[in-house]
């Protein structure tokens, strides 16, 4: 697709950033004559109506539930292990002991009863309308590290058996609720500033920029040198096609030297592998932190909820050696469940549900104004980390998934994506610049399903256009050249952005 | 139509062989408007019973005497019947599954709507709605944001607090509301015994637990609902009804797949697998379709008669009179009468594994009871179930492929047939 010109224009905007206005101008019309005149190129690539492939739902996507169909050609079988991975993602987990051996082993600290609590509806996660105790964080929380300080640590860190340091205290993410006759850690506090932005035609944007502290803390001080990230919870749709590319395919976008020159690097993630107990690429997480679904889903069971899995044997969770109540509480596991709180069976049809979450088919592809946009998309580079396609490779059992062209746009890999967004704490081979691309696609059902359209890592940006505005770094020439577009043009891009 | 209708059940029930009739398969839009005549029917009778339970909540609120709650469980049970056996209409026709968590959400957090045990936990951070209690307050916050409910219309049941804040559970709505309302909680764990709700909770003179008058403004105001949401689903399935003119188009073909798709998935995912293995897996009393009347066992016989009902394409009303035309048994027995015969004997194992249930429940142990951990027994009678419902559904899967079915379902997908188109562009 006109690579020509891209490159060109790319190396314009990177030598001569005075220039970006300009060779944005030159773009937008050189996309306005594409638009009047036919072109050898194809109106759409083939395919791209369904982004997910065969996998891609046929089931309607016009309610909240548009999120939370399973993969097209699952057949019946498939279709119950969801459904039952489905009952226990919004199962409501209790405190150890009670009657029901099953459905016990909350806590003692967690963020959240059930996984649906957080991923409502499978969407995103949104930042709280207001701090505690007006509103509770309910889909979003903070992690937290401390530097290396021991040649024990660097060695973990350097070996990647870690991909961070746990505050001493509190662990690696701060739990606001406790089980009964326990505290809580302490409660997240966000502060927004309104940054206005300019942009190339007079408009004026608010960003609103969020500091993070903790109130309540319960359990004393925090380590002076404590590291926070704040991660609202992710959408759930595709992640079982995106661990089906083929590890090969994901490296090859990778440049971490920049050797093509163009300003963009990206690099893997290289995280250890709990089940393969050796160091693969991370692909899951805003910072690419985890390598399979399994490891995310017990990652999550663990932090977010205080239950061990068959993968990570944690019935306290996140709790500390400092917090000794916690970890001499009543836990949940039973030995019917082979001694951990969430047995194999029940935790493999929760990663089954969330290998199988259907990727929604495009709407309104074919559009004039939504192929406009992606003509810009295109120009503007966007797509140089926001990698529109793969092809998954064969998951044994799950056909629906294998040898599948997919559209995720992202190249799952870092970025450093400037000042302005770094949460200025490493995870893995991740600095506190760089952000794993987030996928794109589903992101215009995003009101649909969750009812906002808070997106970035935190939810800070409070539609598409601001979350287009707070990328820098490796992706300011792009963020430069949307803002010179006029507004019908950038009216274009959302349009595209929002026909995913 | 209807006379060769005739002899192929006459056939089919003398076990003759259907060779003859083989070649002449009723036509789809006849197997589909039977259909969805039996949708209508089945939607009406469950409208008509919904009524009557209306009348019984009215009167039981005018005296709240034992009695009176009393008539009205055995109203609300009785209009489970033609309800449960309309659930094989899911799972295919949109106009359907956008519309059932109005009338059958389930599970549901009680807390939302009226008082609960204090063991019930006053806090799940999971659902900020958990104890909101709407019969005791007349202002609750949702998601941040406060919500007058001073008074309690119908416009405040379904359009604010049913999933209110995006929680499924917070269902404000529909059966399992009522049934809460007139049972209250069972706590019994899996010991036996329903909700043992008193009728003086809608005493407003002699007053249990608070709030009567709003408790009784609650209970009339979901029931009117309920009528309200059955009278559009039967009006859905007349004459000009878009639920019938959706199957009914492409001379039926859409329908047929709905036909089948529904029972596949009622079978195995929603049944099978979401109803009652999870609930045997955990051996949770809370995972009961009909926990707080301890109903389960009816509503999953009429489950899994529904689907009977339409692979037979006849079905018995309420009053009796029975509607039936050609089915998609005919359909698939003219393509091969040993894949009919081997769907038929799965669903009559289905029954009788059903039966086996109810039978039990009537003696004396409620469904929550069997699933209960250490019930080997009861365990073994679920299951028993569950694996027919598993084996039925292969079987709906394989009149699917004697109907050539799949081409329809996916067709408009790109790749399926086409391996060659699926390419990497990198």
């Amino acid at each position: 697709m006109s690579s020509k010109l891209k490159s060109g224009l790319r190396l314009a905007l990177l030598v001569l950033p005075g220039l970006v206005a300009i060779a944005a101008m030159g773009l937008v019309l050189s996309a306005r004559l594409g638009q009047a005149t036919p072109t050898t190129e194809p109106a759409h690539a083939e395919g791209e109506e369904s982004p997910g492939g065969t996998a891609t739902t046929q089931e309607s996507i016009k309610t909240r539930d548009a999120f939370s169909h399973f993969s097209h050609g699952i057949g019946f079988a498939g279709e119950g292990r969801f459904k039952i991975g489905n009952a226990i993602f919004r199962k409501l987990w209790v405190s150890a002991p009670s009657s029901t051996k099953s459905s016990d082993g909350l806590g003692p600290l967690y963020n959240s009863r059930s996984c649906q609590s957080c991923h409502f509806k499978d969407g995103r996660g949104h930042p709280p309308k207001a701090n505690f105790p007006d509103d509770t964080a309910e889909s979003m929380f903070l992690r937290l590290s401390i530097p290396p300080e021991t040649a024990e640590q660097r060695r973990q860190l350097a070996d990647h058996r870690l991909n961070s340091i746990d505050e001493p205290t509190y662990g690696g993410q701060l739990q606001d609720v406790a089980i009964q006759g326990h505290d809580g850690e302490g409660h997240m506090h966000i502060t927004y500033d309104e940054v206005p932005v300019t942009l190339g035609d007079g408009t004026t944007v608010k960003l609103r920029k969020p500091t993070y502290t903790i109130t309540d803390l319960k359990y004393g001080a925090l380590h002076l040198k404590t590291l926070m990230s704040p991660r609202v919870a992710p959408q759930m749709i595709g992640l079982g096609l995106i661990e089906a590319i083929p590890e090969k395919q994901i490296r090859a976008h990778a440049d971490p030297d920049d050797k093509d020159g163009d300003g963009i690097s990206g690099r893997t993630n290289e995280v250890w592998s709990l089940a393969d107990d050796r160091v693969v690429l991370g692909r899951f997480g805003w910072k690419a932190g985890v390598p399979s679904i399994r490891q995310q889903a017990a990652s999550a069971f663990a932090g977010d909820m205080g239950l061990s899995t068959p993968l990570v044997h944690k019935s306290a969770g996140d709790c500390t050696a400092a917090q000794s109540f916690c970890l001499n509480a009543p836990n949940g596991d039973s030995e019917r469940d082979g001694n951990v709180e969430v047995g194999s069976t029940l935790f493999d049809l929760v990663v089954f549900y969330a290998q199988n979450l259907a990727v929604p088919p495009r709407r309104n592809f074919a559009d004039p104004a939504v192929q406009h946009g992606k003509t810009l998309f295109d120009a503007l580079g966007c797509q140089s980390c926001h990698a529109p396609s793969f092809t998954t490779g064969t998951v044994k059992g799950q056909p629906q998934l294998s040898n599948q062209r997919i559209w995720p746009y992202t190249d799952l890999l870092l970025h450093d994506m400037g000042e302005g967004l770094a949460d200025n704490r490493p995870e893995g081979m991740a600095d506190g610049q760089e952000w794993r691309t987030a996928p794109l696609w589903g992101i215009g059902l995003t009101e649909t399903v969750s009812g906002h359209t808070f997106f970035l890592h935190d939810g800070r940006a409070r539609n598409v256009e601001e979350a287009i505005l707070w990328h820098g770094g490796e992706a300011q020439a792009s963020r430069d050249g949307y803002a010179a577009l006029s507004k019908a043009e950038r009216e274009a891009l959302h349009s595209f952005v929002n026909s995913l | 139509m209807l006379r060769f209708f005739a002899a192929a059940v006459a056939a089919a029930a003398f076990g003759a062989s259907s060779l003859a009739l083989a070649e002449k398969a009723p036509d789809v839009a006849a197997v589909v408007k039977n259909y969805a005549d039996i949708a209508q029917a089945a939607y009406a009778d469950s409208l008509a019973e919904a009524r009557k339970l209306k009348i019984a909540v009215d009167k039981l609120i005018a005296e709240p005497t034992d009695a009176n709650l009393k008539a009205a469980r055995q109203a609300w049970i009785a209009a489970r019947v033609p309800y449960m056996q309309t659930e094989a209409f899911r799972f295919g026709n949109a106009i359907v599954d956008g519309w059932e968590g109005k009338v059958n959400s389930w599970p549901l957090d009680e807390g939302l709507i009226d008082y609960v045990s204090p063991e019930y936990g006053n806090e799940s951070p999971a659902n900020d709605l958990y104890v909101a209690n709407v019969i005791a307050n007349t202002s609750i916050k949702i998601a941040g944001e406060e919500v007058d409910t001073s008074k309690i219309t119908k416009e405040l049941l379904a359009d604010k607090l049913q999933e209110a804040g995006g929680v499924e559970s917070n269902v404000a709505t529909g059966y399992h509301a009522i049934e809460f309302l007139l049972w209250g909680q069972d706590l019994n764990g899996t010991g036996p015994g329903a909700g043992n709700r008193p009728a003086t909770d809608y005493d407003v003179k002699n007053c249990s637990n608070g709030h009567c008058e709003r408790r009784a403004q609650y209970l009339r105001t979901a029931t009117d609902l309920l009528v309200d949401n059955l009278a559009w689903m039967t009006a859905q399935w007349g004459p000009e009804g878009a639920a019938r003119k959706a199957v009914m188009a492409d001379d039926g073909k859409a329908g047929l797949v709905a036909i089948f798709k529904a029972l596949g998935s009622l079978s195995y995912g929603e049944m099978a697998g979401e109803r009652m293995k999870l609930g045997l897996l955990i051996h949770d009393p809370e995972e009961e379709h009909d926990c707080f009347s301890d109903n389960t066992h009816n509503s999953h016989y009429y489950d899994a008669k529904g689907m009977q009902n339409v692979y037979l394409g006849t079905y018995k009303r309420i009053d009796g009179s029975v509607v039936e035309g050609p089915s998609p048994s005919d359909l698939v027995r003219a393509k091969s009468s040993e894949t009919d015969a081997r769907t038929r004997a799965a669903i009559d194992e289905t029954m009788n594994r059903m039966s086996a249930i109810v039978k039990r429940a009537g003696a004396g142990e409620a469904y929550d009871q069997m699933i209960g951990e250490g019930n080997a027994e009861g365990n073994a009678i679920v299951d028993a179930a569950i694996k027919a419902l598993v084996a039925q559904a292969k079987e709906f899967e394989r009149d699917i492929a004697a109907l050539d079915l799949k081409a329809i379902e996916f067709e408009g997908s790109n790749s399926l047939d086409s391996p060659e188109k699926v390419k990497s562009e990198k």
